[in-house]
């Protein structure tokens, strides 16, 4: 066991884990922070997606001791202290952007992590980022509708397809 | 995944001699190694990481205006970095995978890997790059040997790969939508003495140069130039996403695509 350490929504926790152990298993199952999802576990679907030094990652497909001494940013830093949703969340409430939720951490994280790069995404560039984000029950319109509402665009003109 | 133990030195020196170890493996971003670690299909005793490599990482325009690359370098930052001094690669880069994965994703390991649907090994090839290791230098022609077979040593590492920069270049990527890697990708570079293309996801033997077009088109760089010439089917591959004469098809509409973008 080696040690590792690291900041997980700006604090600083630390565990012991093997050479083998994924980063979304450090958050789930050392720090029981279960809000990041394992979907496929081969780096397809997306849902384990959480931010290493601000950039969005497939947790499951990163060793925890990859991520020593980095900023991780997961779903549950997402909203305010007082639990108050962040506008991207909010925005998926808004526009029923989930249905099973299962795929939604993933979403919320890769959202905030588009909009930090590009704050004002057309539809085609959400789109094209959200490729490695697999949803299997809302057909993305209402995915899409939501970030691009959480960037202040008017979407009242998106109908669904 | 079978454990293994981990390190991640900060020099290539300390990343050579931990490499010397008996069944340690180089972990560049993890994106097809971790995935093959869980299948149990490598059961390495050490993973040594070059992520922690400062000198193998970035993208610099050398002296003779070759482009270079460091082998840790991620796909993201070289889609940003490279987009003015080598627009074509840029833009491969940008097209693997999807924006996670490009943010872990290395070209060294990429390129080590040498899968036979991978985007990179195409633009290495059509660029006709040299892949610097720790010990020599390798022409990308003498590089790749063959579906998951490289020149490379054991415990030899890519620390950069050089570009020289064509006058013009174009990657044709015809996307499997599930893998996200190419059904069939070609990469077209012209440059003064003469055009290189090069195809991935086609062929049994991974990526090939197609040397009749680059005939072809050295005579007349003309989409025109590519009537007549036909792929042989019996070495591609064939699997449920296309059958071997549709692969050898692709590779004349992607030819023909890149050549388009280049005139």
């Amino acid at each position: 066991m080696t040690q590792v350490s690291m900041t997980v929504n700006g604090k600083a926790v630390s565990g012991d884990v093997e050479g083998r152990t994924l980063l979304s298993s450090f958050l789930r199952d050392h720090l029981s922070l279960t809000g990041t999802h394992v979907g496929c576990d081969t780096a397809q679907c997306g849902a384990c997606v959480v931010h290493v030094n601000g950039e969005a990652v497939k947790s499951c497909n990163m060793l925890a001791l990859e991520a020593d001494g980095a900023d991780v940013g997961t779903i549950e830093g997402q909203a305010a202290e007082d639990g108050s949703l962040n506008v991207i969340q909010q925005a998926f409430q808004d526009h029923h952007g989930l249905q099973c939720g299962f795929c939604t951490p993933g979403m919320v994280m890769s959202a905030a992590a588009l909009l930090k790069d590009n704050p004002r995404p057309t539809e085609g560039e959400i789109r094209k980022y959200l490729e490695g984000n697999l949803c299997r029950c809302t057909g993305y319109h209402n995915i899409v509708k939501a970030i691009m509402a959480a960037s202040g665009q008017d979407v009242s003109s998106i109908a669904a397809e | 995944m079978y454990n293994f133990d981990f390190e991640k030195p900060s020099t290539i020196a300390d990343a050579v001699a931990a490499l010397a170890g008996e069944d340690a493996q180089a972990l560049g971003g993890g994106q097809t190694l971790i995935p093959t670690l869980k299948q149990r299909l490598a059961a390495p005793s050490t993973l040594v990481s070059v992520s922690g490599i400062a000198e193998m990482k970035g993208v610099c325009v050398e002296d003779d205006g070759s482009v270079a690359i460091g082998g840790a370098t991620t796909h993201a930052d070289v889609a940003a970095d490279a987009a003015s001094s080598y627009p074509a690669l840029a833009a491969l880069a940008g097209q693997i995978g999807d924006p996670a994965v490009r943010n872990r994703g290395t070209i060294g390991g990429s390129v080590a890997n040498n899968d036979p649907a991978a985007c990179y090994p195409a633009g290495v090839l059509g660029s006709g790059a040299t892949i610097v290791t720790n010990t020599r230098q390798i022409a990308a022609d003498d590089f790749f040997q063959g579906m998951f077979t490289t020149a490379l040593e054991e415990g030899e590492i890519i620390t950069s790969v050089r570009f020289p920069v064509p006058q013009a270049a174009s990657y044709q990527k015809f996307l499997q939508p599930a893998s996200r890697f190419a059904l069939v990708g070609v990469y077209l570079a012209r440059f003064a003495d003469g055009v290189r293309v090069a195809a991935t996801g086609a062929s049994e033997d991974g990526v090939f140069r197609w040397s009749e077009a680059e005939e072809a088109l050295n005579k007349e760089f003309r989409t025109d130039a590519l009537l007549g010439l036909h792929i042989n089917p019996m070495n591609m591959i064939g699997d449920l996403h296309g059958s071997k004469e549709y692969r050898a098809h692709l590779v004349s509409v992607m030819t023909k695509r890149a050549v388009e973008a280049c005139s």
